[in-house]
């Protein structure tokens, strides 16, 4: 099991080349909104970028909130979701430390699912998958 | 986004309302330099001057913007405060997505608002807010007060202008999220005629992807090309900035106001200098991985006790020629301070230099003086231009508020008119000889990117002036196809006619995709009948003394060759304009 982290994300230079990915290759839209990892700047340009984007918070709060059981939780950390059972409430948004959850004007929200497809599209190599430590944690819990 | 016509959107700032407009053909022009040229003709007033409240400052992005890469750049056109003419300027930043995104083909500014105000706007919103406490400031500090006042950080563009546009500079420039513009003939001019201190666009809209199988995997090999193959290294390593040697190499680098074309002192401000000593990071445009933006790091100790502030310049070959050898400044930190007052006044570093160094040679020759120039120009003097940029921006006496039209202008009033470094506007850094002289004079925007003359002139001794005239009109019809894509072209290499006919079929335009070869002559025609009916003439254009008196790689250059040049390629001109 795998996570996406940013380790270098010190290095972006702001092509939004991931979350067109993102929107693109999962969600099969243009945008750079739809996306489970949006790019912004962190006070203007000349301080540098920020990726928003699921620490796999484990157990994870957004799934906590969830109503209807659209987002549960994911081995290890992070949510898997379930479209179908989601009803655009935006709970999830709200409950999010860290502003990864983006909700379209039609309601649907989009979260990152660690499937790894921005990575390849990153030019600088910000971006890695991370092998999770899903025994270790699971024992802890236990 | 994919649709059989265009969808604009025209505020009108007299009486702060706008209107989306669809506007027919798709097929025909196809959306940037095309599109700006069909809605100059829907909006503009010809025969009225440049400033007056009714003529459009137009923002027009291409069809395949947002659904490829490098397909990353703006068309602004309007009526030149510089020369009185239709023209264009090109940026890229966050602007082109940002455009797509407020699910617009282009933006259409008409009118005048009574205050200086601010245009917001998003797929979803329009709003046009005073902001007339912004009256003369810095292009830096009115672009953090825009982040403040608006919603969508990373997602939005904002574009500004300095106290130059706001003061009516020919040279003033639009400044583009802080390190791209669209900077030659005066667009911040165009702006602050309407009052109009900044223009921020949210790109919050979604569209569907093309539902083919085709547009997934032409996407990725696409972006293969651009990232993997060496294709683009030339961009993003030293960036443009490396051709500062081999320009210098070659006797074609001006220095000092074109009195020379080589100095041994190049090593000082050389691509592999400025990186070396001042380079800070890369950045992008939005949709492009290349990353061709070189920003550099002045640090600046402006107290005792080690009190240090930083500047972040973005800098490209043309500043360097411009506000470096073109001004005999030889130290890289130093170029870059002389940008960053350019870039806070919102002054285009090319025009600004280049007006700079005539007034230097002027001083030189007694035809000024600091009664005009208040402080004393030298060549090699940094600190006196970074005072006399703050002067030029602010118009701030009679002669810099002339020198802000143009060399040429100041030159009818002091003299020196034949050694104003001017082919058109005033020149890029090319002195690669005759072909590049005739073409940036007679070239639509004046820009060395018009066509690719001063390659011609680097790889051509032969002196074949019906050879060079179809090369010129053959390539232009070439790159006002990419211009309305709206392409950067820097990616001309990679999206040659087959490729760009796959994308173009591939998100649903197969009849753009089938005519390209005479889309591209079609608009190129537009464009050319769109600026003579403003005024143009080939020959309103004199090409100063000065450019017929250098020495290039190819000896001395030729009168006669360079004359006839001009002259058959403004028939050539005028010809396929069919006027």
């Amino acid at each position: 099991m795998k996570k996406l982290i940013a380790p270098r994300i010190d290095r972006c230079i702001g092509c939004h080349s991931c979350s067109l990915a993102c929107a693109r290759l999962v969600h099969k839209q243009i945008s750079w909104d739809t996306a489970g990892i949006r790019i912004k700047s962190s006070g203007g340009l000349t301080t540098g970028f920020k990726a928003n984007h699921c620490l796999a918070c484990d157990p994870a709060p957004c799934a906590d909130v969830c109503p209807t059981g659209a987002f549960s939780y994911r081995k290890g950390g992070g949510v898997i979701v379930k479209k179908k059972l989601c009803i655009n409430c935006g709970d999830c948004v709200t409950a999010c430390p860290v502003d990864a959850i983006f909700q379209d004007y039609t309601g649907a929200v989009y979260v990152c699912i660690h499937c790894g497809r921005c990575v390849e599209f990153c030019p600088h190599n910000c971006l890695e998958m991370e092998e999770m430590d899903v025994s270790t944690k699971e024992e802890e819990t236990a | 986004m994919i649709r059989d016509h265009f969808r604009v959107l025209v505020v009108n700032l007299s009486s702060d309302k706008g209107q989306i407009i669809q506007l027919d053909g798709r097929n025909t022009e196809v959306g940037g330099s095309g599109l700006a040229a069909l809605l100059f003709n829907t909006y503009g007033f010809p025969e009225r001057p440049w400033n007056d409240p009714g003529q459009p400052v137009i923002f027009a992005i291409g069809p395949l913007t947002g659904y490829f890469p490098l397909m990353s750049k703006t068309v602004c056109s309007f009526k030149s405060p510089y020369h009185d003419q239709y023209t264009e300027s090109h940026a890229g930043g966050r602007s082109a997505l940002s455009l797509c995104f407020a699910n617009l083909d282009a933006l259409v500014i008409v009118g005048k608002s009574e205050r200086l105000c601010c245009l917001s706007l998003s797929s979803r919103s329009l709003e046009i807010k005073d902001v007339d406490f912004m009256k003369g400031m810095g292009v830096n500090e009115s672009g953090r007060l825009f982040r403040g006042m608006s919603t969508g950080s990373g997602h939005r563009t904002i574009f500004r202008i300095g106290a130059a546009g706001e003061n009516g500079a020919a040279m003033a420039n639009i400044n583009v999220d802080t390190y791209r513009h669209f900077g030659r003939l005066g667009g911040g001019a165009a702006l602050g005629a309407k009052n109009l201190k900044g223009i921020i666009i949210h790109g919050d809209a979604v569209f569907s992807q093309p539902d083919n199988k085709e547009y997934g995997s032409l996407f990725a090999e696409v972006y293969k090309q651009v990232t993997a193959t060496d294709m683009m290294k030339k961009y993003h390593n030293l960036g443009t900035s490396a051709n500062l040697q081999g320009l210098n190499d070659i006797e074609s680098l001006p220095w000092r106001n074109l009195q020379a074309t080589s100095d041994p002192a190049i090593e000082k401000i050389n691509g592999q200098r400025f990186a070396t000593d001042t380079l800070l990071r890369n950045s992008a445009c939005s949709g492009c991985p290349v990353g061709c933006i070189h920003v550099g790091c002045v640090r600046e100790m402006f107290d005792a006790d080690h009190r240090y502030t930083f500047k972040q310049v973005a800098y490209d070959y043309e500043m360097v020629f411009s506000l470096g050898s073109m001004l005999g400044v030889t130290d890289a930190r130093s170029v870059l301070n002389i940008l960053d007052v350019m870039e806070k006044a919102g002054l285009d570093a090319m025009s600004g230099g280049v007006a700079l160094a005539w007034a230097t040679e002027a001083t030189e020759k007694g035809l000024l003086s600091e009664k005009e120039t208040v402080v004393k120009l030298s060549f090699g003097d940094a600190e006196a231009y970074q005072q006399a940029t703050e002067m030029l921006g602010n118009s701030s006496n009679d002669f810099y508020r002339l020198l802000g039209q143009g060399s040429l202008k100041a030159a009818a009033e002091y003299g020196g008119a034949e050694f104003a470094c001017v082919l058109g506007q005033e020149m890029a850094g090319y002195a690669t000889g005759e072909v590049f002289f005739a073409a940036q004079s007679l070239g639509f925007r004046h820009s060395h990117l018009d066509s690719g003359a001063y390659s011609y002139d680097q790889k051509h001794s032969d002196q074949d002036i019906p050879g060079v005239v179809e090369f010129l009109i053959s390539d232009e019809a070439g790159r006002a196809f990419m211009t309305s894509m709206v392409a950067c072209l820097f990616a001309r290499g990679v999206y040659k006619d087959d490729l760009l006919a796959e994308c173009l079929t591939s998100v649903g335009y197969p009849e753009i995709a089938a005519g390209i070869d005479t889309t591209g002559v079609h608009i190129q025609k537009l464009r050319w009948q769109t600026r003579i009916a403003t005024g143009f003439t080939p020959d309103g254009i004199t090409i100063p003394k000065r450019f017929f008196k250098i020495k290039t790689w190819k000896g001395p250059i030729d009168q006669g060759y360079l004359n006839g040049l001009k002259s058959e390629y403004g028939k050539a001109i005028i010809h396929l304009a069919g006027v």
